[in-house]
């Protein structure tokens, strides 16, 4: 069984189709880059997964269970985090509290809550900024807080929306370190990620949509050499 | 069947005066973002003009709405320059600061009124306060015969002509269609050039003169006091949230909707009750209606 | 030092009526606890979990004429009312909760205005349950000394307080913050948002409603125009706040000393009493303007303030 599964999934904004008759799955473990044009609904597609939208038709599978229709934190419970694209942190919030936050989901109190969101925020480099209250932060660090975030909330599924935008050279290496070292862990993730050297190295497979539709999908060297893709971003 | 209909059409008058205050209020929201809790006080402050206009030199109501209009047109650019401009830069933990801030304008005019003017119920003892016209006058063989006031007829046709101006406006002129795309999306408004700080006062001067307007055509068929602004203000809300956030033409409707449930509640409930029909129909369209009339006249042009 | 200002705060209360205040000031200062009770309710909600409400006269009013309800219809002590309210007011806000929280930011602060007003105008028409504007009148007042009222509402405040206090530091009080600050990002990280906001209206309804009942029998009478006031309840606990310190425990209380006796002190200046109203609205707008956390929470502003002022001599 897939971890997830994306089942003719289309989603009508006023007459407008943002996504239309999407099908793949996730394993277990795997890497899953989304890539697309600008504007080709990936960020609609997490939004649909995660529950912010419910699918115009279709269903989202996560373990075998329908969560289409579900809210975002009964999704989230499950176990199936996200980061947001234009960062969310809780600004008047330090960076230790806003992990906090999201480790009280697993937490059964405040002291274990406590440790959980220690952990996380040693695991994603954050520990000298942890006092800092989040508005303060850098964007560099406001894309990990958004990371540290997610992964407090211990998912199985962390979905990450263009994590990398917008870093500078090291602190893209770092982040591609830590995204490996979460798929260490046995955490599954599906990114969408527009920097095409990251995304075709980190990936397992990837899926690619334009207009809505899912125009191809594969291992990075078949979606290097799908004339399709090359077509939709020479077409951009 | 009589009664009903009279209390049809008296709904419908009143309707009429009340759309053109919802209108100002959700001009403003629509720009602007916020939510005036100011703009029953901005009527009275048109009323005492048009009262003491009438009072001292004995001009007519209906012509101080082209006094009272550009005072109250001014009145709201100072308010949105020096007041409201100043709070959206600063930074705080509840947004809602903006709102607060014309509670607190709202009770500074409330209050100075009651200083200059006393607490006093006033009316306007205008010479046709209570003549009214029947339906039989203008057409003999009437099946049935309606009476109505003079003064809440002429209101209401005022009221109509200035919202239809107001339209052309909107639609027509190119300071109308900046307002529109400001309100519509600040981001493409921006890139199109539209200066939308200037649109964002213009709109608090044109919110605020509609009021005022809506003030004069109150005073021949309303009293006068000091601590009104409120219940108008609550009014125009209503009328906003009815009518859908930031749309004009749904706060036509909302107005007419509001005017004649009011005016049912108080003919078959009890005069009492008419607030409550007010805030039940307000209940209802928050459950029911959350993106108000405008929500479905749009469903409609896509259905086309 | 910091830690203990509450205790201290509590101390000095606690023994303040022994060195003999006037009836009068006795009177002044259980309208500050009071108001400090009130204001720590409407912070929870507003400040620590960013529903702003601007109708928190209908949880006081709600209180008030439970108290006054089963003492005129039940013929039950007045007293009764504190308990009660706890569970009437508690129901009345989940109630009223299914309605209000499906909306956001100024949209649930306008209809909560409204639906205070609601309350006042049902509280008017509904003779046959309030006795309709005539009011409901308490005959048999418990004590004539007023310091027994003085301790029962010093008990209800500091309860207030501590409830504050404790959610604040838990799980629920992360998830307040939390909300307030994204709601959006809240929900995403697992919080089911509407029940959490229902927790929040709940607690500080029912917080604002001991309050209410209380003031039944403290004062002895009610009617709707007094106890469902939109100014002088509802927005005077926001000033209240706002002058204080937004989302700050200690906020509340100092809001409430400056508001009742500035008040006071207003209105005993002979012509500028009447103008007492544009005097607070004036207040606000600079509070708004200068001081958007209060004065407790820009309190670090403040004291920059008067720094820089020693610098330049």
């Amino acid at each position: 069984m897939s971890l997830l599964e994306i089942r003719n999934v289309s989603k009508l904004f006023g007459g407008l189709a943002a996504s239309s008759n999407v099908s793949f799955t996730i394993q277990k473990g795997e890497i899953l880059g989304l890539i697309g044009p600008n504007g080709a609904g990936k960020t609609t597609l997490f939004n649909i997964v995660d529950g912010v939208y419910p699918p115009t038709k279709g269903q989202v599978l996560f373990k075998g269970q329908v969560i289409s229709g579900m809210k975002p934190h009964q999704i989230c419970k499950l176990g199936l985090a996200r980061t947001f694209q234009v960062v969310k942190p809780l600004q008047r919030m330090s960076v230790l509290d806003n992990v906090i936050a999201s480790a009280f989901l697993r937490a059964k109190n405040k002291a274990e809550a406590v440790e959980i969101a220690m952990e996380t925020i040693r695991f994603t480099g954050l520990e000298e900024d942890k006092d800092v209250i989040s508005r303060g932060l850098p964007l560099g660090k406001r894309k990990k807080l958004e990371i540290a975030r997610a992964l407090a909330t211990q998912p199985e599924l962390l979905l990450l929306d263009e994590s990398f935008a917008g870093l500078n050279h090291s602190e893209l290496n770092e982040s591609i370190e830590i995204i490996k070292s979460i798929k260490a862990r046995g955490i599954t993730i599906m990114i969408i990620e527009h920097h095409m050297k990251v995304i075709m190295s980190i990936s397992d497979r990837i899926v690619v949509i334009n207009y809505g539709q899912k125009i191809a999908e594969g291992i990075p060297q078949e979606i290097r050499n799908n004339p399709l893709v090359i077509e939709a971003y020479l077409g951009e | 069947m009589e009664s009903f209909l009279q209390t049809l059409i008296a709904g419908l008058l009143l309707g009429g005066l009340y759309a053109l205050i919802g209108i100002g209020m959700t001009l403003i929201m629509g720009v602007m973002k916020i939510i005036n809790l100011a703009h029953g006080e901005l009527m009275m402050v048109g009323m005492y003009i048009a009262f003491w206009m009438f009072t001292l030199f004995g001009i007519d109501p209906y012509l101080s709405v082209f006094i009272a209009s550009p005072i109250l047109f001014f009145l709201g650019i100072f308010i949105q320059k020096f007041l409201i401009n100043p709070v959206l830069k600063v930074d705080s933990i509840l947004p809602e600061n903006q709102v607060i801030l014309t509670v607190g304008i709202g009770m500074v005019l409330a209050n100075l009124a009651t200083i200059f003017f006393k607490s006093d119920y006033r009316a306007t003892p205008v010479s046709y306060a209570t003549s009214a016209w029947y339906l039989s006058d203008y057409w003999e063989n009437a099946p049935i015969d309606l009476s109505l006031s003079v003064p809440w007829t002429v209101s209401f046709v005022i009221a109509v002509a200035i919202t239809i101006a107001l339209w052309f406006f909107l639609s027509k002129t190119d300071s109308g269609k900046s307002i529109r795309a400001t309100a519509q999306d600040l981001d493409s408004a921006l890139l199109m050039g539209v200066n939308v700080k200037l649109m964002r006062v213009v709109t608090f001067g044109l919110g605020s003169a509609l009021v005022g307007a809506a003030g004069c055509l109150f005073i021949p068929i309303y009293y006068l006091f000091p601590s009104m602004g409120g219940q108008f203000t609550l009014i125009a809300f209503v009328i906003t949230i009815l009518g859908g956030l930031g749309s004009t033409n749904g706060a036509i409707f909302g107005g007419l909707i509001l005017g004649i449930f009011e005016s049912m509640t108080a003919t078959y409930v009890g005069m009492g009750w008419a607030p409550v029909g007010r805030f039940l129909i307000f209940v209802a369209a928050l459950i029911f209606l959350p993106g108000g009339m405008a929500s479905l006249l749009k469903k409609k042009r896509i259905g086309k | 030092m910091k830690k203990y200002l509450p205790l201290i705060v509590l101390a000095f209360l606690a023994v303040l009526p022994l060195v003999g205040l006037s009836s009068y000031m006795l009177h002044m200062v259980i309208l500050v606890i009071m108001w400090s009770a009130v204001g720590m309710a409407w912070n929870l909600l507003a400040g620590y979990c960013g529903q702003v409400s601007f109708g928190h006269a209908a949880y006081f009013g709600v209180g008030a004429y439970t108290s006054g309800i089963l003492y005129y219809q039940l013929k039950l002590s007045p007293w009764w009312g504190i308990p009660i309210s706890i569970v009437v007011v508690t129901g009345f806000s989940f109630l009223l909760g299914l309605i209000v929280l499906r909306l956001r930011g100024p949209f649930f602060a306008l209809a909560t205005l409204a639906m205070g007003e609601m309350m006042r105008v049902s509280a008017e028409n509904l003779n046959w349950l309030t006795g309709g504007n005539i009011g409901i009148l308490i005959q048999e007042r418990t004590w004539i000394d007023k310091t027994y009222y003085y301790y029962i509402i010093l008990a209800i405040a500091t309860a207030t307080f501590l409830v504050v206090k404790y959610l604040m530091q838990s799980k629920i009080g992360y998830y307040f913050v939390a909300i307030r600050e994204d709601q959006d990002a809240a929900e995403s990280l697992g919080i089911d948002t509407t029940w959490y906001k229902t927790i929040a209206l709940c607690i500080s309804g029912a917080l604002t409603g001991i309050a209410g009942a209380f003031y039944t029998n403290y004062m002895g009478y009610i009617d709707p125009h007094v106890v469902f006031a939109l100014h002088d309840i509802s927005i005077v606990t926001i000033m209240i706040v706002m002058v204080g310190g937004v989302a700050t425990l200690l906020g509340p209380f100092v809001g409430a000393i400056i508001m009742v006796f500035l008040a006071e002190l207003v209105r005993s200046i002979p012509g500028l009493g009447v103008a007492h109203q544009t005097f607070f609205g004036i207040l606000l707008i600079l509070i708004i303007i200068f001081l958007p956390n209060g004065i407790v929470g820009d309190f670090q502003k403040i004291k920059r303030l008067f720094k820089v002022g020693g610098a330049y001599k």
